[in-house]
């Protein structure tokens, strides 16, 4: 389905909608309110977390994420760890 | 009337300007009209508005805090409204008030109304320190007003989060201030947002009205329905749904009028 508008937003690129940026940035800017986590703990936690699960996994040193998201009233922690590959099995 | 059946509502919002005053003042109105016995109460010691809402500013003699001083018996604080007779306003005291009234001499007040009313309304101060714990310790229940603003959403939260930790509940939500066009442009964020964000029961949804400045110039609430306005009728079903009516929601879309929403509707004609 194509309307008048999405062709033009097609020549000359979208004029983004402020409310969706909105949304995102409340949902971004509640999950830190709702759970009172500081950017420093944060930070803590994703370099803890990359150091265990590299143990397991090469992991992309710089690239790796934790975000915090919510829903309805429930906040989920996002971990986006990209890895590089799998190192080898050794017998513990 | 026993202390049971009566209803302790607090109206409150976090962030200032969304329209709790207007809110209570209207609701107040609205619940009285229904023939409920109707008290609201201001507890915004610092900036109080509601007797001027109210058109009630130069009825005062006696207010809460001479209430909680035993300088005045209760009857004599509480300032029957002119037009509606079922509905009485609890005055806030001068501002000093802010230096010793506590949570305590909260809950006293609010047993005092009790045996007189079915529903007392307290408009809650803005911001989320003192004076709004004093407004939530004499309630049972809660009503948060939120603009479709991302400012207003964001303090609403944490008002949620506040009430809840103070085991507040049920909570209604109230959306004020929509502008059903800059919705259907998707430049506000609409009720299904808000609703997704604070996870509350709807009890009503009001548009951007400027017959509510119009009415605070007069001090006519526009519930009492002396104008008609779209505000006016959303206060009363917002009434009625409190009082445990079924009113179903209205749409809050808009028809096209002008040549901008003739134009939007242009762009939005299919094509393919």
């Amino acid at each position: 389905m194509t309307t008048i508008r999405d062709l033009i937003d097609r020549l000359f690129g979208p004029k983004v909608a402020s409310a969706s940026s909105a949304r995102s940035r409340l949902k971004m800017v509640l999950a830190h309110d709702r759970s009172d986590l500081s950017p420093a703990m944060l930070e803590q936690m994703r370099f803890e977390i990359m150091e265990v699960v590299s143990k397991y996994l090469e992991l992309d040193d710089n690239a790796g994420e934790l975000s915090l998201e919510t829903e309805a009233r429930a906040t989920a922690l996002i971990a986006n760890l990209p890895i590089r590959r799998v190192k080898e099995q050794r017998c513990l | 009337m026993n202390d049971i059946s009566c209803r302790s509502i607090v109206i409150c919002s976090g962030k200032g300007g969304v329209g709790k005053t207007t809110l209570t003042a209207n609701l107040g109105i609205a619940l009285a009209k229904l023939g409920h016995p109707t008290c609201v109460l201001d507890a915004d010691y610092g900036l109080r508005n509601l007797d001027l809402l109210l058109g009630l500013e130069n009825r005062i003699v006696f207010t809460a805090q001479e209430v909680i001083m035993e300088d005045c018996r209760l009857e004599q604080a509480l300032v029957k409204h002119k037009h509606e007779p079922h509905l009485a306003l609890m005055p806030a005291g001068n501002p000093r008030m802010l230096d010793w009234f506590n949570p305590e001499h909260m809950q006293t007040l609010i047993k005092m109304l009790h045996d007189r009313f079915d529903y007392v309304l307290i408009d809650a101060p803005a911001g989320v320190e003192d004076g709004f714990k004093n407004a939530v310790a004499g309630a049972k229940e809660a009503i948060v007003v939120v603009n479709p603003e991302i400012s207003s959403a964001r303090d609403a939260d944490r008002v949620v989060g506040l009430l809840r930790s103070e085991g507040l509940d049920p909570q209604h939500l109230v959306v004020n201030r929509v502008r059903p066009r800059m919705v259907e442009k998707l430049d506000m964020l609409s009720i299904d947002d808000i609703l997704d964000i604070l996870a509350l029961p709807l009890l009503g949804v009001v548009e951007e009205d400027e017959q509510v400045i119009i009415s605070a110039n007069l001090g006519e609430p526009l519930a009492l329905g002396k104008r008609k306005s779209a505000a006016g009728m959303a206060y009363g079903r917002i009434a009625r749904r409190l009082d445990g009516e079924d009113v179903a929601m209205t749409d809050v879309s808009t028809k096209p009028v002008g040549f901008m929403d003739r134009l939007s509707t242009l762009m939005a004609t299919k094509i393919l």
